[in-house]
């Protein structure tokens, strides 16, 4: 077993500027306002993930989920403690990044591959799959700017998830797309996961965490709060209450994933 | 499983072979290399630049014909304005002694103000991509680049108008190193100032009315010679002066491009009282090469410290891009 993602200690500290322009810092200043607050979005997170792995990270709305992925796409530096990755990361944290309104499909698609650290040749062997994946049609050679939103999230994440990557992100990326595409992506996310690819997956969706992950994390207010077995995670933030409305629709949009895949 | 009619089943072989990973090291995923890292993603720095460039043609029907027509007509309200309706013979060839030491000023400032914005201006994709975060200042002055070999064409151009062109072999040596010290300068400031307009907004701004007082301060709306006459009795004025760096950069490129187009017929109609005289060294200060090379090496070293003071900001960027 290869150690693929080492977090140890990690914590983040925001300063969140209530000014933002000199004058106005200069006249907070001047008449002893606060100019800035700080909180920690990360405590103390250390975590070991092996190579092959796929975890599911849960939690509320703010407690650090998606600050915690930027720290292991190595967007973000932490305020203390390290963070130490192996091999090359993608993930759908960045649909569409880069995208620029009034260039082509087919363009945009070279753009973001090269983002995510392909080359041209990779990029050209692959563009077969990428466009077939999107799955536009003839939009591929009209600005993007022309997309539905649909369209536009569905070319991002075709770029991602064909990426030669060794860790995968995916950050609430289901959240666009329709249903057809939404079982697509969770089966190309599978297959993913099955070539060896570590996997980290953010979803409140209680059902497809279940099916995609092997081990559940859950950060509460930046903290740690569980770590270990799926069921038993899923259980720890009682998502398996039905009583929640919200969880509840989840689950029904899981239940029609889970159907047909 | 079943593959996905969307992916080979040779696809997860590729995978499988690259996820033999044990002579792979476990790596800081944040650290991203700098300037040096820059270097290392040619191929995006040239989409990104080539995107910028397209993107500002798009949908115009003469395209990149633009990037001529601009200088094109700035020269010739130069010529109509300097040469003809102030024209008091003063300095032969004043539209091409304005025009060179424009288009390094333009590179210097377009680069110093596309950079400064680059990083705010994209945004999402800082926000969520790891790339050495440099890379966007130094696309922006790419582009900058870019746009000056159109107007070196003009450039050029008008100096075989004149039809008295003749280039010397140190005059183009002396443009090159002036074309060394904006692109050093403009990449610096550009640099230095994208991390800082992400830490306080205004600096945009500030450094909108910075480059609009600096064509001021080089010797093309006025000739080099009536600053030092203006300052005879005071020389260490005209000595500072030329602290300048862009001050130094356009008399280089002048020496390239202006004094070498000036015939012994031209010389003898210019009019003293401006301090024209015909030759090399009664228009620019002594010294001209080893001040040039001087500025260049400070330029070097400015650089050196704008990338330091990149890195010191570059940790707190994503953080404030909200
Ligand atoms: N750049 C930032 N500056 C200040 N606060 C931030 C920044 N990014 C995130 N936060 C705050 O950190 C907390 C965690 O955010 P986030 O990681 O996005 O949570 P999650 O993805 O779990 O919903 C939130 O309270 C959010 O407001
Ligand atoms: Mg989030």
């Amino acid at each position: 077993m290869t150690t693929s993602i080492e977090v140890e200690n990690v914590s983040k500290k925001f300063s969140m500027q209530y000014q933002r322009t000199l004058k106005q810092v200069a006249v907070a200043k001047l008449r002893g306002q606060r100019i800035k607050d700080s909180f920690w979005a990360l405590q103390d997170v250390s975590f070991q993930v092996q190579q092959g792995e796929a975890i599911g990270l849960m939690g509320l709305n703010g407690s650090g989920k998606s600050t915690l992925l930027k720290h292991i796409m190595g967007v973000m530096r932490p305020t203390s403690g390290t963070v130490r990755t192996r091999g090359r990361i993608s993930g759908l944290i960045a649909t569409g990044a880069g995208f620029h309104p009034q260039m082509t499909g087919t363009e945009n698609i070279y753009m973001n591959a090269a983002i995510l650290g392909m080359t041209k040749e990779e990029t050209d062997a692959k563009f077969d799959d990428i466009a077939g994946f999107a799955d536009v049609g003839e939009f591929l050679d009209t600005p993007v700017g022309n997309y539905s939103s649909g369209m536009f999230a569905r070319l991002g994440f075709s770029v991602a998830v064909n990426v030669d990557c060794d860790v995968f992100i995916a950050d609430e990326v289901l959240a666009v797309g329709d249903q057809p595409f939404k079982k697509k992506c969770m089966k190309r996310m599978e297959q993913i996961r099955d070539s060896g690819v570590t996997l980290f997956y953010v979803s409140h969706a209680a059902q497809s965490v279940r099916r995609m992950c092997t081990r559940v994390i859950v950060l509460e207010k930046g903290v740690v709060g569980f770590d270990g077995d799926v069921d038993e995670g899923i259980h720890y933030l009682h998502y398996d209450d039905s009583e929640d409305v919200d969880a509840e629709e989840e689950q029904t949009t899981d239940g029609e994933l889970g159907s047909e895949v | 499983m079943t593959p996905g009619a969307e992916t080979p089943e040779g696809a997860d072989a590729t995978v499988a072979v690259r996820h033999d990973l044990d002579h792979v090291p476990l790596v800081d995923p944040a650290a991203k290399g700098g300037l040096v890292g820059v270097l290392r993603r040619r191929y995006l720095l040239k989409l990104m630049v080539r995107r910028e460039l397209r993107a500002r043609y798009i949908g115009s029907k003469m395209g990149l014909a633009w990037s001529y027509i601009n200088p094109f007509t700035r020269f010739l309200t130069f010529y109509f304005v300097f040469g003809i309706i102030l024209g008091r013979g003063q300095v032969p060839h004043f539209a091409i002694h304005l025009f060179a030491g424009m288009v390094l000023v333009n590179l210097f400032t377009e680069s110093f103000n596309s950079g400064t914005r680059s990083i705010l201006q994209n945004k999402a994709v800082v926000q969520k991509m790891p790339l050495p975060r440099e890379i966007f200042p130094i696309a922006s002055m790419l582009v900058s680049l870019y746009h000056t070999g159109p107007q070196l064409v003009i450039l050029v151009g008008a100096c075989l108008a004149t039809g008295s062109f003749s280039p010397d072999p140190v005059g183009l040596l002396a443009a090159l190193l002036g074309f060394g010290i904006v692109i050093l300068l403009g990449t610096g400031m550009g640099l230095m100032f994208a991390a800082i307009n992400v830490m306080y907004r205004d600096w945009t701004r500030v450094v909108q009315i910075f480059t609009q007082v600096l064509p001021f301060t080089a010797p093309m709306m006025y000739p080099y010679t009536l600053v030092e006459k203006r300052f005879s009795g005071f020389p260490e004025i005209t000595h500072f002066y030329l602290f300048n760096p862009l001050a130094e950069a356009v008399l280089l490129i002048q020496r390239g491009f202006w004094i070498t187009t000036i015939s012994p017929a031209d010389a003898k109609t210019a009019g003293a009282e401006w301090g024209f005289k015909p030759g090399l060294h009664t228009n620019f200060p002594d010294h001209l090469f080893e001040r040039g090379l001087i500025m260049l090496g400070a330029a070097a070293v400015f650089l050196v410290f704008a990338q330091w003071v990149f890195t010191r900001l570059d940790d707190k960027i994503p953080d404030r891009l909200v």
